[in-house]
């Protein structure tokens, strides 16, 4: 007969929790969401034996019951929820061997609400060369539990962590302190009030800003209303609880962990000296970035032209095997371009993964956020901002997912909401025709001014990004404790292992989250560009035929198809937007381009190019032709005036629905990606407008 | 007895007291106690986040935090 236990592992963060959890789980990991909320609910399986199966669920790691995050509410609301399907037979609290003091607090917390706890002491590996021993036999009495001592970075001690786990029945759940001890009054009078229920429990309920009204309503909640004593009281108490703890831990620690300081090797002060050394910290800081940047903006170019020409391709020569029709069409202009769009975003994403996490895993992370924090303070962010307004410039999709790891929820909002504003990779190739157009050649003290309106550019979207930062910091009403805590821990080499399924689980999650959208969205933009109303589109060859009797072969294609857009339904939404756009200095053309740019901003080009019915897509067809492009007063259409406008439109307007699909996936609704939609673009053609008037 | 955003990097001192209402619960269990020691390792630049060894816990909290709590320093 097989049994399943649930187990849930807990444990400080870097203490490498999450490494135990890969090591049990491997890839039979799945990654989801807390209903409602954004925290990541990651879980796994585990077989301990031949009959014995084990569900785990990677809680976000804490430092203490008493929860300030959202990531930290989910862990208590757990373990206080008895009937909830992943309610913990047992709890495995990890702790690194050289901060057993502070991790082993968790650890007499969580043993006090009455669930059997395994204490897993990891990082057995660095106890030579940090002088460390520990007597397991007598600790293990003293906090009356069973230990694993592990190393999952040399693979050990995991078959002595999954006995214990078998026998977990045997563990005992007897609390750690008595908090009658703290305030006799206090206690004795919950204790009355409540005889059912146990006491750790009910002072948790009362201190904590869980939202009990989700889980069952069992008899416990009542004692919310048991707030008897104003807030400072209460805190005092829990200071007074964390020193009880604390005499606890160090009266066991005396007798069973020995340190041998001398021993003691200190790779932390000698890297931490260089690492975030008052100038030179910066400078290497900037070279890492600049690595990452190169990586994810050149070398997955390379992977991604090969999807490019797979997929365009693919396309070809569905349209070629297939017999021709509606099925054949939406498959091979609908269906595999979408997908060739989400397919496209995988080498950035694993790219900027694969050295978030290095960064993360090596303890580098923090020294940065040390680093950043006070420059960006300033504007409403948090020093972990950096990293997702760095990548942006690569592409926002990664960058807004980057944003998990700020705990605090405004902080992080404002983050995702003006990643966007960055100069993503996208929007290059639409600046590089248009700047090739107005701009003139000519340089001015030696800098070129195109390279110069380049520059402007991307100057100007970081700029916009930081002030609007700032705005919003100042407007939004969000309750969230800004005070800033950060361990620094120690410095790791990286296991491989934890990194690649790092890279694995964010690009799966793009893939399958946001690429639904990108690809509905897709089908839609592709289906208004093959339809139309009327006879104008359907007799279109006929038309074009009749007026052009010149025209042959290839140009009279071109023509049909231009012809074709014009009449489409995104041709006829490009002609009703350009009384709306006439002000900015667009004409119709330029309308139907903006409105298929939500595809990506880079379609921009191929649009105009399929409206000019430019033969290629080589840029200096498309753009002799935009040259020659004249309004109906003679005036070229792209001259100075409308391409600085143009550029700035692009510049700042949300333009792109795969990043409103991240960040609807990473906020949990629709208003913030509807508020970036409107809001950007509004901004977008405030500027675009002021500019071209004034400039015209 | 001092407030902790005045120690210099290097110097060693001990937490005498601390304003618990103004500080994080998260800071307090992470062992800043009154009675265990504190060291100051870097300051960022504008002084500001502090990089402190308080007890066995290397953490960063900002000055303004800092001020909520104070120490003595030992000769």
């Amino acid at each position: 007969m097989s049994t399943s236990l649930n187990i849930a592992l807990l444990g400080n963060p870097n203490t490498g929790k999450t490494s135990v959890f890969n090591t049990l789980t491997g890839l039979s990991q799945k990654v989801g969401n807390y209903p409602g909320i954004t925290v990541e609910k990651k879980e796994g399986v585990c077989k301990l034996n031949r009959t014995t199966k084990a569900h785990i669920i990677d809680l976000p790691g804490t430092y203490s019951l008493n929860a300030s995050s959202m990531d930290e509410s989910v862990v208590i609301e757990l373990l206080l929820n008895k009937n909830s399907k992943d309610f913990p037979d047992v709890a495995v609290v990890v702790t690194d061997v050289e901060n057993l003091k502070r991790n082993l607090l968790l650890f007499t917390q969580v043993k006090d609400l009455g669930i059997p706890t395994l204490l897993v002491i990891n990082m057995a590996d660095q106890m030579k060369r940090k002088g460390i021993s520990i007597d397991i036999p007598l600790l293990e009495a003293k906090l009356d539990t069973k230990i694993a001592l592990i190393s999952t970075r040399e693979n050990k001690g995991l078959d002595l962590l999954k006995n214990h786990l078998i026998d977990y029945r045997k563990l005992s759940t007897r609390p750690t302190i008595e908090l009658e001890h703290i305030d006799q009054d206090y206690f004795e009078n919950l204790k009355k009030t409540f005889p059912n229920q146990q006491l750790y429990k009910l002072w948790l309920v009362i201190t904590q800003d869980v939202n009990f009204a989700k889980i069952d309503r069992n008899r416990v909640s009542d004692a919310t209303d048991f707030k008897t004593q104003p807030e400072s009281y209460l805190k005092r108490l829990q200071q007074k609880e964390t020193v009880k703890r604390y005499q606890f831990i160090n009266g066991i620690l005396k007798e069973t962990l020995i340190i041998d300081r001398e021993a003691a090797t200190d790779l932390r002060s000698k890297l931490d000296r260089i690492l975030i050394h008052k100038f030179w910290g910066y400078v290497i800081f900037f070279v890492i970035l600049m690595t990452i940047f190169q990586s994810i903006f050149d070398w997955s170019s390379i992977p991604q032209d090969f999807i490019d020409t797979t997929f365009a391709s693919l396309s070809e020569q569905t349209k070629n095997k297939l017999p021709e029709g509606l099925f054949t069409n939406l498959l091979a202009e609908g269906i595999i371009p979408g997908l060739g769009g989400i397919v496209i975003f995988i080498p950035q994403i694993a790219f900027l993964f694969f050295f978030i996490s290095l960064l993360e895993e090596s303890g580098y992370m923090s020294r940065v956020v040390f680093l950043m924090d006070r420059g960006l303070r300033r504007f409403g962010l948090n020093g972990k901002s950096v990293i997702p307004l760095i990548s942006g410039t690569a592409c926002a999709i990664p960058a807004v997912m980057a944003t998990r790891n700020i705990e605090n929820w405004k902080e992080r909002l404002i983050t995702i909401l003006v990643t966007p504003f960055t100069t993503c990779s996208a929007r290059l190739p639409v600046y590089a025709i248009l700047i090739a157009l107005v701009i003139p050649e000519g340089s001015f003290f030696g800098l070129n001014y195109q390279g110069l309106m380049l520059m402007f550019l991307y100057l100007i979207g970081f700029g916009m990004a930081l002030i609007s930062a700032w705005i919003l910091s100042k407007t939004l009403k969000i309750q969230s404790k800004s005070y800033f805590v950060v361990e620094m821990p120690n410095y790791k080499l990286p296991l491989i292992k934890n990194v690649g399924i790092t890279v694995w689980e964010k690009t799966r999650t793009f893939v399958t989250e946001a690429g639904k959208i990108i690809l509905a969205i897709s089908i839609l933009l592709w289906v208004l560009a093959s339809y139309g109303p009327g006879k104008d589109f359907s007799n279109a060859e006929q038309i074009v035929s009749q007026n052009h009797v010149n025209l042959k072969g290839e140009a009279l294609i071109n023509k049909i198809n231009a012809y074709k857009l014009e009449h489409s339904y995104i041709g006829i939404l490009g002609k009703s937007i350009e009384p709306v756009i006439t002000p900015l200095g667009y004409d119709w053309k330029i309308g139907i381009a903006l409105i298929s740019s939500f595809a990506a901003r880079e379609v921009f080009v191929g649009t105009l190019a399929t409206i000019y019915s430019v033969e290629s897509d080589a840029e200096e067809t498309i753009k002799s032709r935009m040259g020659s492009e004249v309004r109906a007063d003679g005036k070229p259409l792209f001259d100075l005036a409308s391409g600085i406008s143009l550029m700035l439109f692009y510049a700042f307007a949300m333009q792109c629905m795969s990043t409103l699909a991240i960040v609807k996936k990473e906020t949990n609704s629709w208003k913030w990606p509807t508020i970036q939609l409107f809001g950007m673009s509004l901004l977008a053609y405030v500027i675009a407008f002021s500019t071209y008037q004034i400039l015209s | 007895m001092i407030p902790l955003d005045q120690l210099t990097k290097g110097e060693q001192a001990t937490i005498e007291t601390i304003e618990t209402d103004q500080l994080p619960l998260k800071l307090i269990e992470m062992g800043c106690l009154p009675g265990n020691s504190i060291s100051l390792i870097q300051k960022a630049p504008f002084n500001d986040p502090l990089y402190l060894k308080i007890d066995e816990s290397h953490l960063a909290i900002r000055k303004e935090t800092a001020q909520h709590i104070f120490v003595r320093l030992i000769k």
